[in-house]
């Protein structure tokens, strides 16, 4: 009876399952939908996007999310695997500084955060994929919100230059 | 058996092992990491075909720093051999384990997209002089991300580049430098991604085509390897290619540079690359005592024999490349020296990362410089 509540892009959390081809194939011929990766903190961030699925606050399925123990996980080959398998927008959220569940764990977030943005500036990312947040388990309306505008962002900026580079084949050793 | 690596066999003359493991014993990754040895691999190669040989996870410890090839008496090309072997591993999917994280390939990946527009040349200060179109090119490399990727270990591998175009300038010779120069592919051409090297090396190709440069000068080692041998073997270039120190010993030969005294003792870190791979052991040297003053100490292994810095291209980074570095540190310091001289941004790296190690002892410290910047620093003004 509840179906009506769940909007179309809930199949996309399986991966395999058809819906999600035919859910693309359609994107292709309607519009660019944003692919966007967030890396979420166990114990704010990861509960926050719980809270707003539990409270039943809407935001875009174009958000995938990977939970990390800690925001000071997120490395920037995090980010640069997320944007070189085709992410259009990348969002790192964590704990505010004073309720790290770690203590220093959002701090250092925030520091390699910016070892990332200098990197993927001089690749020539749009500064605006990448964006660093913090969200605290009880704030599950700001998840929701922050999700909703990321996406909007990511939406304006069209789809990411980078395209999935597969791994080796031999076709150049072939004409060796 | 696999055509690619029998023919690998073949070529690399690895038929000829007469299993003496002078390999093994020379090996700077064996000697600390004792279930890896270059004469079992080379074994398992002729011997059992390919099967357990591509999915063997030693064959991504190699540093392919040549060392094994210069002992062999029976003149096998042993990295040769690792190369072919890797680039069937990865067909397979098999896959060396990258070092951080890998951020280092995922940076030349992404480089690949032809329509990335990178923003790479804010290192070039105002007293260089730099163009766009011209006859030589300044190969600038990774470096400029290096030193972000690694600014917490405070490396300054692009004192090299403007001490490089300081050099290049003070010869008369105002150098392209590419906004839009790719990564030269060598990383992930040694760990078997043989289709985004390609796709690396065209961009390269056809942008250093397009700008007119008739020579191009290196100051990474590894970047002169991969335009001086794999370009031309896989893609038929025709470049004329040059290390900066052999642009400084040529200049020097000429009278062109003047250098300032300079009272230090130095000692000198053969690159794998710029010495075993492409044979370029005289000219550091003489750029080094060119400058008066300066005193070189070598290393009890120099020249052929020198050990290389513990990690090729981003990959299989360990405790056995710690203790690596480690005791060419301490293989340094013994010398007496106050400064230790590099020529490979990466060698720098390793070294500085070894040596911000809190439990690194003071006798693994040394100052390091790179060659380039140790001769710009030399150079008289005027």
């Amino acid at each position: 009876m509840r179906q009506g509540d769940k909007k179309s892009g809930d199949s996309t959390i399986m991966p395999n399952s058809k819906n999600t081809v035919t859910q693309q194939s359609r994107d292709k011929t309607t519009g660019f939908e944003p692919k966007i990766v967030a890396f979420c903190c166990n114990w704010c961030s990861y509960p926050a996007a719980d809270g707003a699925g539990v409270a039943r606050l809407q935001y875009p399925t174009n958000i995938k999310i990977v939970r990390v123990m800690c925001g000071g996980r997120v490395t920037p080959s995090f980010v640069l695997k997320a944007f070189e398998l085709g992410a259009d927008g990348v969002l790192v959220a964590t704990c505010h500084f004073e309720d790290c569940h770690y203590m220093f764990g959002a701090r250092k977030a925030a520091d390699v955060h910016k070892i990332t943005e200098r990197l993927t500036a001089m690749l020539g990312i749009e500064k605006e994929r990448l964006k660093l947040d913090w969200i605290s388990s009880a704030e599950a309306s700001k998840f929701a919100r922050v999700a909703k505008e990321f996406t909007e962002t990511i939406r304006k900026l069209g789809p990411s230059a980078i395209k999935k580079s597969p791994y080796a084949t031999d076709e150049i050793i072939e004409n060796e | 058996m696999n055509s690619k690596i029998a023919k690998a066999i073949r070529d690399s003359k690895a038929y000829l092992c007469m299993e003496c493991g002078k390999c093994t014993g020379t090996c700077p990754v064996s000697r600390y990491n004792h279930g890896y040895s270059p004469r079992i691999l080379v074994n398992k190669a002729i011997r059992s075909g390919n099967h357990d040989l591509l999915k063997d996870k030693n064959i991504w410890a190699c540093l392919t720093c040549k060392l094994c090839d210069e002992r062999c008496p029976a003149a096998i090309e042993y990295i040769d051999l690792t190369l072919t072997t890797r680039l069937e591993a990865k067909k397979i999917g098999e896959g060396a384990l990258c070092s951080h994280g890998g951020a280092a390939q995922s940076l030349m990946r992404i480089m690949t997209t032809p329509e990335l527009e990178q923003k790479r040349l804010d290192w070039i200060d105002n007293d260089l002089k730099t163009t766009q179109q011209g006859d030589v090119l300044y190969f600038v490399g990774c470096m400029p991300y290096f030193d972000i990727l690694f600014s917490d270990i405070k490396v300054n591998t692009l004192q090299a580049a403007r001490a490089s175009v300081k050099i290049l300038n003070k010869l008369g010779i105002t150098p392209v430098v590419l906004p839009q120069e790719r990564c030269c592919g060598h990383d992930l051409l040694w760990s078997g991604d043989m289709e985004n090297f390609e796709k690396l090396a065209r961009h390269n190709i056809e942008e250093i085509t397009k700008s007119g440069a008739k020579r191009i000068v290196f100051s990474c080692p590894e970047g002169y390897r991969t335009f001086k041998i794999d370009y031309p073997r896989y893609f038929g270039t025709h470049f004329r290619v040059e290390h900066i120190t052999e642009t400084i010993a040529r200049a020097i030969s000429n009278g062109e540079l003047k250098m300032k005294n300079l009272e230090k003792v130095v000692t000198f870190q053969d690159p794998c690359r710029l010495g075993r791979h492409l044979r370029i052991y005289d000219e550091p040297r003489k750029a080094i005592t060119s400058v008066p003053g300066l005193q070189l100490n070598e290393m009890a292994r120099s020249r052929q024999r020198a050990i290389c810095c513990g990690v090729s291209a981003w990959m299989s980074c360990s405790t056995y490349s710690k203790s690596i570095q480690r005791a060419r540190l301490t293989e340094a310091k013994e010398t007496g020296a106050d400064l230790f001289v590099l020529s490979c941004p990466k060698c720098e790296i390793h070294f500085q990362c070894a040596m911000s190690d809190e439990k690194a002892g003071n006798d693994t410290r040394i100052e390091t410089i790179q060659l380039v910047t140790l001769i710009a620093d030399a150079l008289e003004d005027g």
